[in-house]
């Protein structure tokens, strides 16, 4: 058959001579090879202490923003609920009352905000869609925990800390 | 013999035993620590500085892992196997010449546990026990997988036994006797009548036979057919668990430790180092000869896990074949041109 590629190589299939035979020639090879090695810098990073550097856009955990004056931006219009592909994102909305105007930013807000970070695929769509520009996925990684009730994110976990504080 | 002597010897004996366990629970350390530097790693590094309590993590877990006995294998024996496996393994180092005689006030303490005059024949048989704690566990196990690993270490170690006895027979025919301390001392220094004292400079093909039976009979790689994950799980100690697992593992070190000990007394000249002359007798240089000893130990136990971590495993037919049809010829030869240069020399 002609070839595709040039790429292709025809192995030979010759019996061993006799220094193939004996093996010690390709052992020494080997071990001056692995020898080589023992003395190149290693290529670990010691992860809690060393950190790869991250893409910009690097998606990670979800947090709820806050605008200028210290309130909450989201309003609960669940355009981020409608958005999640995996549908991860949960919400009750309640309207905001007489001396909350500190707190809130528009007249509706979301009581209750859960993420299940075990659905999640982190495809940021959810900022895509947010147009109060609420939410970010701009965290770090979402940590290891041992019960699964425990990676459905709430509030407290989610809002941003407020600001002079 | 005095009480005193009893009471020196017994300390050395629980000197070396202690040594002897100290080593093989930091090869463990060293071998993982190894094998992460030749694969571009960092290895163990979290227990204490550089790791170096990892160890005694992995002893406390070992301690602590729950301890299984099969339904249907034959307790007695199943607890027997691992347990001569490890005595058998100790045991070795009972001949084994650690320095000269050192002096402290008038008591001169000979640094070997016994000096027998079938040292090496002693050492042979030591390691031919070896197997048995290897072929009783397997076989006691009831397993199919221990089983076949505990059959292909008897056969490799029974193959492989034949060419290390016969290139140490090459090697008798220049020492001229079969103890270690002997031995040991023909190889005084490094240089006299112009030519290297150490047997390696006089049997260099001999000690190549003995450095590859030796990594038969301690069953590393290339040779560890008799527990190679890939084909057999986990070889003849796939049903043990917690310290019974603990003492195969250990007892390879321990071997490991052993014969790097034997290879370096019977070639490399034991506790003799270079120059050693110059330093002139006293304890200095018996204390310098240990060190010199184990360093060359050391260095062989560096050298098992550095062909650990480049060459693959053979094939259990090209073992056999590297066994029978490579090393017993070239050992049988090795005698004769031995015996025909030492007629023609004298």
């Amino acid at each position: 058959m002609e070839p595709l590629s040039n790429k292709r190589k025809v192995l030979e299939h010759k019996p061993l001579n006799f220094w193939e035979r004996l093996y010690l020639p390709a052992i020494a090879q080997g071990l001056s090879i692995t020898m080589k090695h023992f003395f190149r810098k290693p290529v670990t990073i010691s992860y809690p202490e060393q950190r790869r550097e991250y893409s910009e856009n690097f998606r990670g955990m979800h947090s709820l923003k806050r605008d200028e004056e210290g309130r909450e931006r989201c309003t609960a219009c669940g355009l981020c609920a409608l958005s999640c592909p995996a549908e991860a994102i949960t919400m009750i909305a309640a309207e905001r009352q007489k001396g909350e105007e500190n707190l809130y930013r528009e007249e509706k807000y979301a009581a209750v905000y859960e993420i299940n970070m075990l659905r999640c695929i982190f495809c940021g769509l959810c900022e895509e869609a947010c147009p109060k520009e609420a939410i970010y996925l701009d965290g770090d990684h979402v940590p290891a925990d041992y019960l699964r009730k425990d990676f459905i994110y709430g509030k407290d976990k989610l809002v941003e800390a407020p600001l002079n504080q | 013999m005095g009480l005193a002597d009893i009471i020196i010897k017994f300390i050395l004996v629980v000197i070396i035993f202690a040594i002897s366990l100290l080593i093989a629970l930091y090869s463990t350390y060293a071998e993982r620590k190894v094998a992460a530097f030749f694969q571009d790693r960092i290895g163990p590094n979290r227990a204490g500085p550089f790791g170096i309590l990892q160890p005694f993590a992995d002893g406390a877990k070992m301690f602590l892992k729950e301890e299984i006995i099969p339904t249907n294998a034959n307790a007695f024996l199943f607890i027997a196997g691992p347990s001569l496996s490890i005595l058998t393994a100790c045991i070795g180092s009972a001949v084994i010449p650690w320095g000269q005689t050192l002096t402290i006030g008038t008591h001169v303490i000979d640094l070997q546990v016994t000096d027998i005059n079938v040292g090496v024949l002693y050492i042979l048989g030591v390691v031919s026990l070896g197997v048995y704690g290897v072929m009783i566990g397997g076989w006691a196990s009831n397993n199919k997988y221990s089983l076949l690993g505990a059959i292909r270490a008897a056969s490799q170690n029974i193959s492989y036994e034949l060419s290390m006895g016969l290139s140490i027979i090459a090697l008798l025919m220049v020492t001229g006797t079969l103890s270690l301390r002997q031995i040991a001392e023909q190889q005084h220094g490094f240089w006299a009548n112009g030519y290297f004292t150490w047997n390696f400079f006089k049997q260099p093909l001999g000690f190549l036979l003995f450095i590859v039976c030796a990594f038969a009979e301690t069953n590393r790689t290339p040779f560890d057919l008799p527990e190679c994950e890939t084909e057999l799980v986990g070889g003849y100690h796939t049903e043990y668990s917690s310290m019974k697992l603990g003492f195969y593992l250990f007892s390879e070190y321990i071997n490991m430790f052993i014969s790097s000990a034997v290879m370096a007394t019977l070639y490399f000249g034991g506790y003799n180092f270079p120059f050693m002359d110059l330093i002139g007798p006293g304890n200095l240089v018996v204390i310098l000869g240990i060190v010199a000893l184990f360093a060359k130990i050391f260095f062989f136990i560096f050298f098992f896990m550095w062909v650990r971590w480049t060459i693959p495993r053979f094939r259990y037919d090209q073992l056999m074949d590297l066994g029978w049809k490579g090393l017993i010829p070239l050992a049988i030869a090795n005698i004769i041109i031995t015996g025909v240069v030492i007629t023609f020399l004298n």
